[in-house]
């Protein structure tokens, strides 16, 4: 294949600054809710205070003879034309689920389904109006806890008949990838160590800073819909088949989009209906919610309860792992609500060598905001359950935990490994990221200053908490992802094409929303065509542009989106080169591409990728009619496997014994996420993905009150914390390439949030496990690290 | 999303106020409005009127009364917190006030809005009451003046009546008092979770006089006045600060939410209590 | 229906409307200054951060007839000339932002805090942001950008 391998490669691997700040730092930015078109009506959703009622009747007369109200819709005047939100993940096939509506017909199952629609002139009109819709409901008695719901105490869907969605099993001795767990479980209670708890995943809310936002354009010959969304291509396919409108009359554009770490994949319930008000009223239609209706509407994430055991002899050695999950979907299943526990399903092990596994996940319903992907899905909750076992498998050895670790992680020699879950981890050194932690944080130093503290009885006691971590990413495999139970595939798509002017116009099929796809797929451009930097401009986020694709999360783009734009890439030079060939008359076999140029070897003779664009694009030179007279290439790439990056957090925290409060002193990450294209961009999702994991270890947590209402409904009480509530993090890499894709990337915009919950809450817990502490819930908050102190002095 | 709509009124005199809000039935004062502001647009409440105090040039200020400075009730929290008079004669309140919120609430948000505000978890209403502020109140029949402790009523509820303003709140002066401001909650944002309010007069390393007070201990604002009575007469010492400190929650009665039930509350009061006052002798 | 005149951005405009206007959507709405935008609704997240004489507001907690005969400044009046605000050159050096959305108040926010404190140090730099969310960054190149934009206009 041609190469530029000759030339040094200045574009990747180069601190480029972004591309996209240029208008969002000038106010030039196009969000979903500065689209403004000529006739506009705006829409108001009217949603259920209560978390599970009956609807008998809604009165919408007085709505209705509001100023400006051009329609008021419920329930049943939609119940035809609706159809039914998609779930797209079977992880059994005889999966239940209740049917979904976008507006609730009769039965309202969470606290902000919508049971009605004001369509006005005005978006205040619309707010107003639909203050006067009057719904009758019969309130009926709500499924909340969990445990409960599980074991069908209160029905969250009567008709259904059950709770239970799903039950999920993987036994590593029924599949043949390891040994019995409840045998090393028995062996170990008899001669080595058990360590069983009772974790709880606490329920988040995704809090993208952009709220929802939708206008759907009706006229002319295609609808047009524009929507704050990770992903405009389902959004496309699910309006196609939820609502009978045929694909290729459907146009949908995700313009700038402000965040959405899971939160904005979704089909949701707005977009089927702005799509139903315009298409009746005739006219473009906006939806955009507020704050407090993103906070109990959009979905919301984790939320599990985990009974895990831990098998391990007396020298810290791992025997086994046993995991029984309950996973609260909520209302409803999105459209990977069911998956959630089974992307982390097969990563308990972490980076360790179990010999026994087996874990079972039951998906259950209540009365909740339904759940869905949220920054990690699935792998936040299994790393942080393996990594607070292993601090306290270490406690219990009385090792220290890196030692722990050690003894049962992987050594990079052993790679590629195949996992007793079946994963094939394909490249690691734990070895190296964690020297190297324990270097920046200054470990030794740090655990000396702990014990001075215990021993003078310090009312300020420092903890340090560990986390070596790894993840599955990249998604991708179709073949696995079909295999699982997914009905739709996992490739990615690309198309890089040459202009005249030799200038270059890269089309992904993923749609960022903050990643800065349109630097980094400028620089594996630049540096594969030797064109600048600033010649290439990336598109995406438009179904009409972008054709093809299957958008952005599960830390899938570069690994996948990014793959797919190298190998288009690759593919206009293959196409350049007979061309070349011809208009330098020259032999194929004698040209070499360097630099951006193809050069006839030994001669001076030579043109660039430019000069080039633009005599095909004259064609005037070019013999033969079988010669396409373009450079243009598309590529399509399905991976064979995950990328697995890994890497080791240290975080030591004060906490003050009298009040309870938790200062993070100082936090170390050294991630491997393989080659890098861009290392700002790359430590950018570092530094964001640690914010938002320290936060679900000491702030966050949706709360929902005895009636089911969200006590946690804006802002004030939901605690995305602020510049002065976070530390400085020292963030250093190792690189240790994948093998599964040919730069050697791995996934990064989960990685840090993955990591660092359990790197708090065990340095939480080792400041006051002295003290009779041994676990704390989360979030750590003041109160329960206090009650945690308490009940520990008692005991 | 938006507020119900409302009539505007911007009135230029604390009588022209006064009268608009007499006339107009549900007519509610319109301050900073940082607090309004949201309660409007999540629609948990609207009026009819909104009578805005920012146009009143009266309102807005801080003089030198002698004895007392008098903080005009539309001053914004910004001008309080930087101010040179307030630092030397009260500097509690500077103290208290840098901690509002955020700087651009800061920015609008007012002195005197925030206390007829009476939020249990704001923070200059335990500063007031530990201060012995007064406010002066102008309704239809004139102007009154009512003590802090009477000031308070409830939750959100003061001695400000539905046509009456709160034009200025006299502090007396604390001239060469030590102050501190302890506030305890888990994001910068958030409101108190508890917050203690203290100043202290040093006579050598003796605690001459003490002033202290409790936020979000209770539907009002509290003196601790049985830590007051303790501390007088006592060195500035660690150990004794802390026995005083243990009275901190006698007679209150705190919330229980999702940031800690009553004993968890109590417990902090005395906690923060200890700190305000160790620090505030500090600063002396 | 209430008259205002407010200069925004340099250029006055005079305009009717609804006193439950609020400044973010008067700007956006009327004026098509949608480089501000709105986050929340309680005004904690700071994304509608403009100047208003001079001094940052949360544009979601102020009328527009109360920003009558004043003037206001948002992020789309910090070039001049097309030459970018220190504050806007410094975010894009120091990579202050990834989806942007918070950005705006952002800087608004920051270019106050160094008006009242030019040499900030990092932890006032934090507490003076303590009123703007951002979902992205961890902040940390955001005191990054601040700091650096301090050091510059020395």
């Amino acid at each position: 294949m041609t190469s530029t391998q000759e030339r040094p490669a200045a574009e990747i691997g180069a601190p480029r600054k972004r591309k996209e700040d240029a208008r969002l730092i000038t106010g030039r930015t196009r969000w979903t809710d500065n689209v403004v078109l000529p006739g506009m009506l705006h829409l108001a959703m009217v949603r259920s205070p209560f978390a599970h009622a009956r609807i008998l009747g809604i009165d919408t007369e007085a709505a209705e003879n509001a100023p400006g109200v051009m329609a008021v819709l419920i329930g049943t005047d939609l119940a035809d034309e609706q159809g039914a939100l998609p779930n797209a993940w079977a992880v059994v096939p005889e999966q239940k689920a209740p049917t979904h509506p976008s507006m609730a017909v009769d039965h309202v199952a969470f606290a902000g389904e919508i049971v009605a629609m004001v369509v006005a002139r005005t978006a205040a009109e619309a707010d107003d109006a639909a203050e006067l819709v009057d719904v009758d409901y019969e309130e009926l008695p709500p499924a909340l806890d969990l445990k409960a719901s599980a074991a069908d105490e209160v029905l969250a869907h009567p008709d259904l008949g059950t709770n239970v969605s799903a039950v999920w099993t993987f036994d590593s001795a029924e599949s043949g990838t390891g040994q019995d767990v409840d045998a090393a479980i028995a062996t170990a209670r008899e001669s080595g160590i058990v360590i069983e708890r009772e974790i709880r995943q606490q329920r988040l809310i995704p809090a993208f800073m952009e709220p929802r936002s939708i206008v759907v354009d009706p006229t002319a010959e295609q609808l047009t819909v524009w929507s704050a969304t990770q992903v405009p291509h389902f959004v496309r396919i699910f309006i196609a088949l939820v609502l009978g409108i045929p694909e290729h009359k459907i146009r949908v554009i995700a313009p700038d989009v402000g965040g959405g770490f899971g939160g904005k994949l979704q089909f949701t319930p707005e977009e089927v209906l702005t799509v139903i008000a315009a298409r009746r009223t005739g006219k473009p239609c906006k939806y955009s919610e507020s704050r407090s209706e993103s906070l109990m509407s959009a979905h919301h994430g984790r939320d599990q309860v985990q009974k895990v055991t831990l098998a391990a002899t007396k020298d810290g050695t791992v025997t086994g792992f046993k995991a029984e999950l309950l996973a609260d979907m909520g209302a409803y299943l999105g459209l990977v609500t069911s998956a959630i526990p089974l992307l982390g399903a097969l990563m308990y092990n972490g980076i360790y060598k179990f010999p026994a596994y087996r874990l079972t996940f039951t998906n259950v319903f209540t009365n909740k905001t339904w759940t869905d992907a949220y920054r990690g899905a699935g792998r936040p909750e299994a790393t942080f359950a393996i990594e607070r076992l292993m601090d306290e498998l270490a406690a219990e050895v009385g090792a220290d935990p890196l030692e722990i670790r050690e003894r049962n992680w992987i050594k990079h020699e052993e790679f590629p490994f195949d996992t007793v879950t079946g994963m094939r981890y394909d490249s690691g050194n734990y070895e190296a990221a964690t020297a190297k932690a324990k270097e920046l944080f200054g470990y030794d130093a740090l655990r000396a200053e702990q014990r001075r503290r215990r021993e003078s009885g310090d009312p300020v006691q420092l903890g340090i908490g560990v986390s070596t971590y790894t993840e599955m990413c990249g998604l991708a495999p179709s073949r696995w992802l079909g295999s699982m139970g997914y009905v739709g595939g996992g490739w990615e798509h690309a198309s890089v094409r040459m202009l005249p002017t030799g200038k270059v116009e890269v089309i992904t099929g993923t749609s960022p929303h903050g990643q800065g796809h349109e630097t980094a797929w400028s620089q594996l451009v630049a540096d594969r065509l030797g064109v600048a930097f600033e010649d290439v401009e990336v598109l995406h986020g438009d179904t009409q542009i972008a054709a093809r694709g299957l958008d952005t999360y599960g830390s899938r783009s570069l690994a996948v989106g990014g793959m797919a734009v190298l190998a288009a890439a690759d593919r206009v030079i293959e196409k350049a080169k007979p061309i070349a060939a011809q208009l330098l008359e020259a032999n194929v076999d004698d040209l070499d591409f360097t630099g951006g140029r193809f050069g006839v070897r030994g001669t001076e003779s030579g043109m660039s990728m430019g000069e080039l664009a633009f005599a095909v694009f004259q064609g005037h030179k070019l013999d033969g009619s079988d010669v396409e007279r373009s450079l243009d290439a598309d590529a399509t790439l399905d991976p064979d496997d995950f990328s697995f990056p890994h890497g080791t957090h240290l975080c030591a925290t004060e906490v003050d014994t009298e009040t309870g409060g938790v200062k993070i002193r100082s936090y170390v990450s050294v991630d491997d996420v393989g080659l890098v294209v861009n290392p700002l961009i790359v430590e950018g999702q570092v530094h964001g993905g640690l914010a938002q994991g320290i936060a679900q270890a000491l702030f966050e947590e949706a709360v929902h009150d005895e009636s089911g209402t969200l006590l946690t409904g804006s802002f004030v009480e939901y605690l995305v914390p602020s510049a002065a509530d976070l530390p400085a993090f020292v963030t250093a890499r190792t690189e240790t390439p994948a093998t599964t894709n040919q730069l050697g990337v791995k996934g990064v915009g989960e990685a840090g949030t993955i990591a660092s919950t359990p790197a708090v809450v065990n340095a939480i817990v080792d400041a006051v496990r002295h003290l009779g502490v041994t676990d704390i819930p989360m979030p750590c908050s003041p109160y329960r690290v206090w009650k945690a102190l308490q009940e520990g002095t008692r005991s | 999303m938006i507020p119900a709509g409302f009539e505007y009124y911007a009135p230029t005199s604390v009588d022209e106020a006064v009268t608009l809000l007499h006339d107009h039935e549900d007519a509610k004062v319109l301050a900073g409005g940082q607090s309004l502001f949201a309660v409007l647009r999540v629609r948990l409440a609207a009026f009819e009127s909104l009578v805005d105090l920012g146009k009143i040039d009266e309102l807005r200020g801080i003089r030198d009364d002698g004895d007392a400075l008098v903080i005009g009730a539309m001053t914004p929290h910004s001008v309080v917190q930087i101010d040179p008079q307030v630092f030397d004669h009260a500097r509690l309140i500077s103290l208290a006030t840098a901690t509002i919120a955020d700087p651009q609430v800061r920015h609008r948000g007012t002195f005197g809005g925030s206390l007829a505000h009476a939020d249990p978890a704001g923070d200059l209403p335990a500063v007031a009451v530990a201060l012995d502020a007064s406010f002066v109140i102008a309704g239809p029949g004139g102007r009154r003046t009512v003590g802090a402790s009477e000031f308070f009523q409830g939750v959100f509820t003061t001695a400000v009546g539905e046509d009456e303003v709160l034009v200025e709140v006299r502090v007396p002066k604390y001239t060469g008092w030590g102050a501190h401001y302890e506030k305890f909650n888990r994001v910068a944002q958030q409101w108190s979770i508890v917050a203690v309010a203290a100043a202290v007069r040093l006579e050598g390393d003796t605690i001459a006089e003490a002033r202290v007070g409790l936020t979000n201990m209770g539907s009002t604002p509290i003196r601790a006045t049985a830590v007051e009575q303790a501390l007088v007469g006592q060195p500035a010492t660690a150990d004794a600060v802390r026995a005083a400190a243990e009275r901190a929650a006698d007679g209150t009665s705190p919330p229980t939410d999702l940031n800690g039930d009553a004993d968890y509350r109590r417990h902090l009061a005395s906690v923060l209590t200890r700190r305000a006052v160790l620090a505030a002798a500090g600063t002396g | 229906m209430t008259r205002v005149t407010v200069k925004v951005d340099g250029s006055s405009y005079t305009d009717d409307v609804e006193p439950r206007t609020l400044l973010v959507h008067y700007l956006r709405e009327q004026l098509g200054k949608t480089g501000t935008v709105v986050g929340c609704d309680t005004g904690n997240c700071g994304a509608c951060t403009v100047h208003l004489d001079g001094r940052s507001v949360k544009a979601c907690s102020v009328l527009a007839v109360q920003a009558d005969g004043h003037e206001v400044t948002t992020i789309e009046g910090l070039a001049t000339n097309g030459q970018l605000h220190p504050m806007q050159q410094a975010f894009h050096e120091n990579h202050a932002l990834q989806c942007g959305y918070c950005t705006p108040g952002m800087i608004m926010q920051s270019i106050d805090l160094l008006a009242e404190n030019p040499d900030p140090t990092e932890d006032q730099i934090r507490l003076g942001l303590e009123g703007n969310l951002c979902r992205c960054t961890g902040y940390q190149n955001i005191v990054r950008a601040v700091k650096a934009a301090a050091g510059g206009a020395k």
